[in-house]
C-alpha cells in the first residue's frame, strides 16, 4: 500500500506527527448534526497554520469554517479526506470544489470502512484471541493477542491513509480501488469462518471449565438458538435476547 | 462498596468508555480487554478474563457501524469483570448474575452516549457562529468539551452501576438457587447462540462460509481427539 508522492505544499514532519495524534481523536466532538465534521477541522488545524499568513489569515479562517462542516466516515480512513483536503487547501484549490470533493468521497470511505474493519478485521482479532483463551492461554496472552494484532491493522491504515491523502490530494479515488479494499472482506471473511469452527468450542469448554462437558440438550439448544436469532435478522437484536433470557433466569434461580 | 472504592474502577470505566468512540479506538473498550483489566485491579485478571470472554462473544453482535445505536462495552466491561472477579470462586450464581450486570450496563451506557451526542450538538448550535467564522478557539473548545463530558461520562456510569449493582449481585450470589452446572450452561448456551448468529449475520455473504466454518469444526475435532 505505497504512496507514490507527486509535488505539492510541504508539511513539516512535527505537523504530520500532530495531525496523526489528533486523527486517533477525530470522534472526540461527534454529534447528530454534522457527525464528523468538526473532527475534521480540529485534525486539520495544525496544518493550516501553514496557510500564508497563519493563525490570523483570512485563508486559515475561512479553510477551518469549511472543514468543520458536515462530514461522514469510517474514523479509520478519515486519514485519506484529512490528507487529501489538507493538501487541497493548501494549494489554493477552489472552495466549491473541495466541497464537492468533501460530499463525494464520505460515502465511499464510510461503506469500505465499515466493511474492512467493523464486518471483517474486528471479528476476526477477537476469534483469534477467543482461540488463545481456549488454548488456555494466560489473561496476558489473551489480551496483548487480541491488542496488539487488532492496533497494528488499526495504526497502519490510520497512518497510510493520512500519507495516502497528503501526497495524492484530491486524486485519492483510485487508493479506494486498492485490493485490501475490494478482496480484503472476502479473504478476512473465510478464515473468520475457519476460525470460528475451533474458536466457540474451545473457548465455550473453558468457560464451562476443565473436565465438564456441555451436554447434547445444551448443544442442540445453542444450535437451535443460532438459527432461529440468524433468522430473525436485523428484527431482533441477539445481545437484547441475551439480557432478556438471563435476567428470566436469574428471576427463576432466586425463586426457586 | 463504598464510593473510594469504587474510584479506581471508575477512573477505569472513564479511560475505557472514551476509547469507545472519542480516543483513540484502539479496542481496548472490547470486554475480553476490559474485564481482564477491571478483574486485575481486583486481584483476580483470570476472573476477570472468563466474563470477559462470554461478553465478547455477546458483543460480536453489536459492531460499532457508522451512527447506529449500540451498547457501550467499556465501563460495562470493567463493571462485569470488578463484580464477578469479586464473588468468592465457585459460586454458581456469580457469572450469571455479573453477566446480567454488565449487560444492563452496557444498555444504560450506549444510551448515555446518545444523550452526549446530543449535548455536544446543543453546544455547537451555540457556537456555530463563531465556528463558521473560523474561529480555532470555538472549535477547540468543543472538540476538548466533548471529549472531557466522555470521559466524565464513563465514570459516572462505572460509580453508579457499581454502587447499585454490587450489593445486587451479591445478594443474588448468596440466595441463588439453581444447580451449579446447570448455571454455567445457560450463560454458556446464551452467549454461544449470540456470538454464532452474529457471526452468520456478518460473514454469511462470504464465499463457501459454511465449508470454512466446517473445516473449522474439523480441525477442532481433530485437536481433541488427539488429545
Amino acid at each position: 500500500m505505497s504512496a507514490p508522492r507527486t509535488s505539492g505544499p510541504v508539511i513539516p514532519r512535527r505537523v504530520q506527527t500532530a495531525m496523526f495524534l489528533r486523527l486517533l481523536a477525530v470522534q472526540g466532538s461527534w454529534n447528530y448534526e454534522t457527525l464528523l465534521g468538526t473532527g475534521i477541522g480540529f485534525v486539520m488545524e495544525p496544518a493550516l497554520r501553514c496557510l500564508p499568513g497563519g493563525r490570523q489569515s483570512a485563508r486559515y479562517r475561512e479553510a477551518l469554517a469549511r472543514e468543520s462542516r458536515y462530514f461522514n466516515a469510517h474514523p479509520y480512513l478519515t486519514g485519506i479526506a484529512v490528507g487529501a483536503l489538507t493538501r487541497a487547501e493548501l494549494e489554493g484549490v477552489d472552495p466549491a470544489r473541495i466541497e464537492r470533493f468533501r460530499s463525494a468521497l464520505a460515502s465511499p470511505l464510510g461503506s469500505v470502512g465499515d466493511r474492512l474493519v467493523w464486518a471483517s478485521w474486528l471479528p476476526l482479532c477477537s476469534l483469534v484471541a477467543l482461540c488463545v483463551f481456549g488454548a488456555g492461554g494466560s489473561a496476558l496472552a489473551v489480551v496483548s493477542t487480541f491488542l496488539v494484532l487488532y492496533n497494528a491493522g488499526h495504526f497502519l491504515l490510520r497512518a497510510w491513509g493520512l500519507q495516502i491523502g497528503l501526497s495524492r490530494g484530491l486524486n485519492v479515488a483510485p487508493a479506494l480501488a486498492n485490493p485490501v479494499f475490494r478482496q480484503g472482506p472476502q479473504i478476512i471473511g473465510s478464515a473468520a469462518a475457519l476460525l470460528a469452527g475451533v474458536a466457540l468450542p474451545v473457548a465455550l469448554q473453558r468457560v464451562v471449565g476443565p473436565g465438564k462437558g456441555l451436554n447434547g440438550g445444551s448443544i442442540l439448544a445453542a444450535l437451535v438458538g443460532i438459527v432461529l436469532l440468524a433468522g430473525l435478522r436485523e428484527r431482533g437484536e441477539g445481545w437484547r435476547i441475551a439480557l432478556g433470557v438471563l435476567a428470566v433466569f436469574v428471576l427463576y434461580s432466586l425463586l426457586t | 462498596m463504598t464510593f473510594l472504592e469504587a474510584l479506581p474502577l471508575a477512573l477505569l470505566g472513564a479511560l475505557l468508555g472514551l476509547d469507545v468512540v472519542s480516543f483513540p479506538q484502539a479496542m481496548i473498550a472490547r470486554p475480553i480487554v476490559s474485564s481482564t483489566v477491571a478483574g486485575a485491579l481486583i486481584g483476580h485478571s483470570e476472573a476477570g478474563l472468563l466474563i470477559g470472554v462470554v461478553l465478547e462473544l455477546i458483543a460480536l453482535d453489536t459492531l460499532p457501524f457508522g451512527a447506529s445505536r449500540y451498547p457501550e462495552w467499556g465501563s460495562a466491561g470493567v463493571v462485569g469483570g470488578a463484580l464477578f472477579a469479586a464473588q468468592p470462586a465457585g459460586m454458581p450464581g456469580a457469572l450469571p448474575a455479573s453477566v446480567l450486570a454488565a449487560l444492563l450496563t452496557a444498555s444504560i451506557s450506549g444510551s448515555s452516549m446518545v444523550v452526549l451526542r446530543r449535548i455536544i450538538a446543543g453546544r455547537l448550535e451555540r457556537s456555530r457562529g463563531r465556528i463558521e467564522e473560523g474561529s480555532r478557539a470555538a472549535l477547540l473548545s468543543l472538540h476538548l468539551s466533548g471529549m472531557t463530558l466522555d470521559l466524565l461520562r464513563g465514570a459516572i456510569v462505572t460509580t453508579l452501576a457499581m454502587l447499585v449493582f454490587s450489593p445486587l449481585v451479591r445478594a443474588i450470589v448468596a440466595t441463588w438457587g439453581s444447580e451449579p452446572s446447570y448455571s454455567r450452561s445457560v450463560v454458556v448456551v446464551v452467549a454461544a447462540m449470540v456470538a454464532g448468529a452474529a457471526l452468520w449475520k456478518v460473514f454469511h455473504s462470504v464465499r463457501h462460509v459454511i465449508w470454512f466454518f466446517a473445516g473449522g469444526i474439523v480441525v477442532y475435532v481433530t485437536l481433541v481427539f488427539l488429545r
